[in-house]
């Protein structure tokens, strides 16, 4: 049975059934790591000044965070080119970009692997201080979201491509979708960077 | 009416061929999948029951050994068939946990909304029919993982269905699984309204305007859209609770926290008030979760029975949005002891009486639509029926604890459980109970019978109140509802401790008014009175469909051309007009 709007978008609405669900998913993951902001509000008022003594204890690497930042805002880029060589049917093109996204996230989470060695090094541990509890909480669940939008993107690039032969289209559509998904990490990031490393 | 056609032989065909395997278990068809979640929540509710039958046990008869199942219990539990005070908390927090999250939730959303709402939005199926199967699978995952949690060495989660911190971050319990349970089941919340949302906006059958959807589908949309906004917070909440108890951080832990006689040995620095609010984010716009279905199914079961369209029907679907905005912004209510100033408590009070206001207007629409009606009184109708003044008990003895004065002695007394148990229990599982004897015809092709119905119904009715109004009482008394002896040994509870005896005596004479629901249940499935696609003549186009529906739903075109409720039309034939008249006429 086929289910309408899959691919055609709805007269009325203008929009095809992925890009409406995967909008109304990117709400609720606003107000998942909204919740996660909250708390780190909460913590950083209770902390009692001391907030900033933590910070500075946990000594983040600013630098490497300012190249993980560019290297997520590049992938953001090639993610769109990937997006766009599809709409012009161009299907190698797109899987040279579409790689290149999913080899941007993978330098991002080596960066970020090397990032929580060395505090585990330096025995700055999430229970060390609340300030590192958030850290990890917040970063390490970015980082899994990283993690599913690269299995997402690997698959449209690998094997779910194959669609590009029997329904461009519906192939273009779901890489927009999981572009938008890959906007969004890339945005909570943009969030976390300052908030963590800079204030 | 013509004889069904078949609008796609091919697909059928295609059907037939399906594995069991496919076709009953791993279902993409939505009518299966809220079979599924419906047969789950309906097992889950009972179970969720039996554990607060042996919860009364100790209230009504503290210090005396368990009959029957006492010796099964187990050493660590119930020693010489003795309820132990650990073992209670227990049961009191999984009763919660399962009641909400696994009984009525998946019944009324999962269960009436997947089944009910594609049918009435004219659909062949939801938008998403993987993920809806994805979203089924998550809950029975943690449904299994809460159920599992009875048999851990330390017992299940025993900290209270609300989990506060920083009891629930140092307890030896199941408080692990049951934050990994509630991990699966917010995914499963979560696919479910992502799917719900999406086919309420794409497919809807031509015709079928917002003003044209009945009632049910709006509560199911604005309900989609709690689920989806209210619990990601909890599912943050739950994973920083998580690293609280595996990785020893302290999110929720405050400095120099005592237990024991000892200083936890924690960094310190967190909030338990933190983990309330982020509770209760989510739990506040719950409860209207497990409200606004039950509103929206007791709405479609009056205007049927009544012959009459629902009085109000625009006004009904405003206030309905404008509460599911406003669920969001009193969530401080169920806190007004903790300390946390008298501007918060004054903003969430003012917040909370106007929270009443549109859940008036839902209940006075409801009262007012039987007015001046040719009412049949089948089951289905009884049980809503009973449900309007339930409700009202319930929603009326909310707003002393709404306002935070009030709120004070009330508080964590049996009062605030008898007031939410009467707007859950005689409320909002009452309206399933209507639901289910309504579109029963609809899911197996045959009627329930009335005879055990109406012997379901009297007798459910009268426990209930038996149950639930001397918690008022105690409540009012002072009695705290955390007691496992149920609070004997206090002198307040001198006069009131009698009740206990009364409640429990009724909560288990309620479980036997279930029998005949259970006997009808499985009886009429196979022995009931053949129903046809319309056996109640109503106007939703859900009965324009075959009873039982195909996989794809309808065997006619559905264009919608009026209003729901289109009952008693004068000029008209018969006394109620299609949404989208069937091909045939």
């Amino acid at each position: 049975m086929e289910i309408p709007y899959t691919v055609e978008a709805h007269p009325e609405t203008g929009l095809n059934n992925g890009k409406i669900g995967i909008w109304l998913f990117l709400t609720s993951e606003v107000m998942l790591f909204g919740a996660l902001f909250a708390t780190f509000i909460m913590l950083r008022i209770g902390s009692d000044g001391n907030w900033a003594a933590m910070q500075a204890e946990a000594e983040l690497n600013i630098p490497l965070a300012t190249i993980n930042t560019a290297v997520l805002i590049a992938s953001s880029l090639t993610m769109v080119m990937a997006w766009a060589s599809l709409m012009r049917g161009q299907l190698g093109r797109f899987k040279l970009f579409g790689w290149l996204t999913v080899a941007c996230g993978g330098i991002f989470l080596v960066i970020k692997y090397f990032e929580y060695t060395a505090k585990f090094e330096h025995h700055h541990y999430p229970e060390s201080s609340t300030f590192l509890a958030i850290y990890f909480a917040m970063t390490g669940l970015h980082a899994l979201h990283v993690i599913g939008g690269m299995a997402w993107n690997a698959y449209f690039t690998g094997p779910g491509s194959k669609l590009f032969h029997t329904n461009r289209q519906w192939l273009t559509d779901r890489v927009e979708h999981s572009g938008l998904f890959w906007h969004f990490v890339d945005l909570v990031w943009i969030f976390l960077f300052p908030v963590f490393y800079l204030l | 009416m013509a004889e069904p056609v078949h609008a796609s032989p091919a697909h059928d065909e295609h059907h037939h061929d399906q594995s069991f395997w496919r076709k009953y278990i791993f279902s993409t068809d939505h009518k299966v999948i809220g079979v599924q979640y419906s047969v789950t929540g309906l097992a889950f509710l009972f179970f969720g029951f039996v554990l607060m039958m042996v919860m009364r046990w100790n209230l009504a008869y503290p210090g005396e050994p368990i009959p029957f199942i006492g010796s099964l219990l187990g050493e660590n539990r119930a020693p010489g068939g003795i309820m132990l005070p650990d073992f209670y908390n227990e049961l009191g927090a999984m009763h919660g946990t399962i009641m909400v999250f696994l009984g009525v939730v998946p019944l009324a959303v999962g269960g009436f909304g997947n089944f009910v709402m594609p049918l009435q939005l004219g659909a062949p199926d939801m938008a998403f029919p993987r993920i809806n199967m994805i979203s089924y699978w998550c809950l029975f995952m943690g449904g299994v993982t809460m159920f599992a949690s009875f048999f851990l060495p330390n017992g299940a989660a025993g900290n209270g269905w609300t989990s506060y911190s920083p009891l629930a971050d140092i307890a030896l319990n199941g408080q692990t699984a049951w934050l990994i349970g509630m991990i699966f089941l917010i995914t499963s919340s979560l696919l479910g309204a992502v799917n719900f949302i999406t086919t309420a906006i794409q497919l809807r059958a031509p015709g079928m305007t917002w003003m044209r959807l009945p009632f049910f589908c709006w509560a199911q949309i604005v309900t989609a859209f709690l689920l989806l906004l209210a619990f990601p917070p909890l599912e943050a909440a739950g994973v920083l609770q998580l690293m609280d108890r595996v990785v020893n951080t302290s999110f929720f832990i405050p400095e120099g926290l005592v237990v024991g006689g000892e200083v936890v040995d924690r960094s310190g620095g967190g909030s338990p008030l933190l983990w309330q609010h982020l509770f209760w984010f989510l739990a506040h716009p719950e409860v209207y979760v497990l409200i606004l279905p039950a509103m929206g199914i007791v709405a479609e079961v009056i205007a049927n029975n009544s012959r009459k369209p629902l009085w109000g029907y625009r006004s009904m679907v405003y206030s309905l949005i404008f509460l599911g905005f406003m669920s969001f912004i009193v969530w401080a209510h169920h806190m007004f002891i903790t300390g946390m100033g008298s501007v918060m408590s004054t903003f969430f009070q003012t917040t909370t009486m106007i929270i009443s206001i549109p859940s008036v207007i839902i209940l006075s629409a409801l009262f007012i639509s039987l007015w001046g009606g040719s009412i049949r009184y089948n089951t289905a109708m009884l049980f809503a029926l009973g449900f309007l003044p339930m409700f009202g008990i319930g929603g009326l003895t909310g707003l002393p604890l709404g306002l935070s004065a009030a709120d004070i002695p009330l508080h964590d007394t049996y009062y605030v459980i008898g007031h939410f148990h009467y707007v859950v229990a005689p409320g909002t599982l009452f309206a399933l109970f209507a639901g289910v004897y309504y579109w029963f015809p609809k899911v197996t092709g045959r009627k329930m019978n009335e005879f055990l119905g109406k012997l379901h119904f009297w007798p459910s009715l009268v426990f209930m109140n038996g149950v639930f109004f001397p918690m008022m009482i105690q409540g009012l008394n002072g009695v705290s509802r955390r007691l496992a002896d149920g609070g004997i040994t206090y002198d307040f509870a001198g006069e009131v401790a009698g009740l206990n005896r009364m409640m429990s005596v009724s909560a288990w004479c309620l479980a036997l008014a279930q029998i005949p629901f259970i006997i009808n249940f499985f009886m009429s499935i196979r022995n009931g009175e053949k129903a046809g696609r319309n056996p109640w003549n109503s106007t939703t186009v859900e009965w324009l469909a075959p009873s039982p529906a195909p996989h794809g739903n309808f065997d006619q075109e559905i264009v919608v051309t009026r209003g729901p409720y289109e009952y008693s039309v004068p000029g008209s034939d018969k006394d109620y007009v299609p949404q989208a008249e069937p091909a045939s006429t």
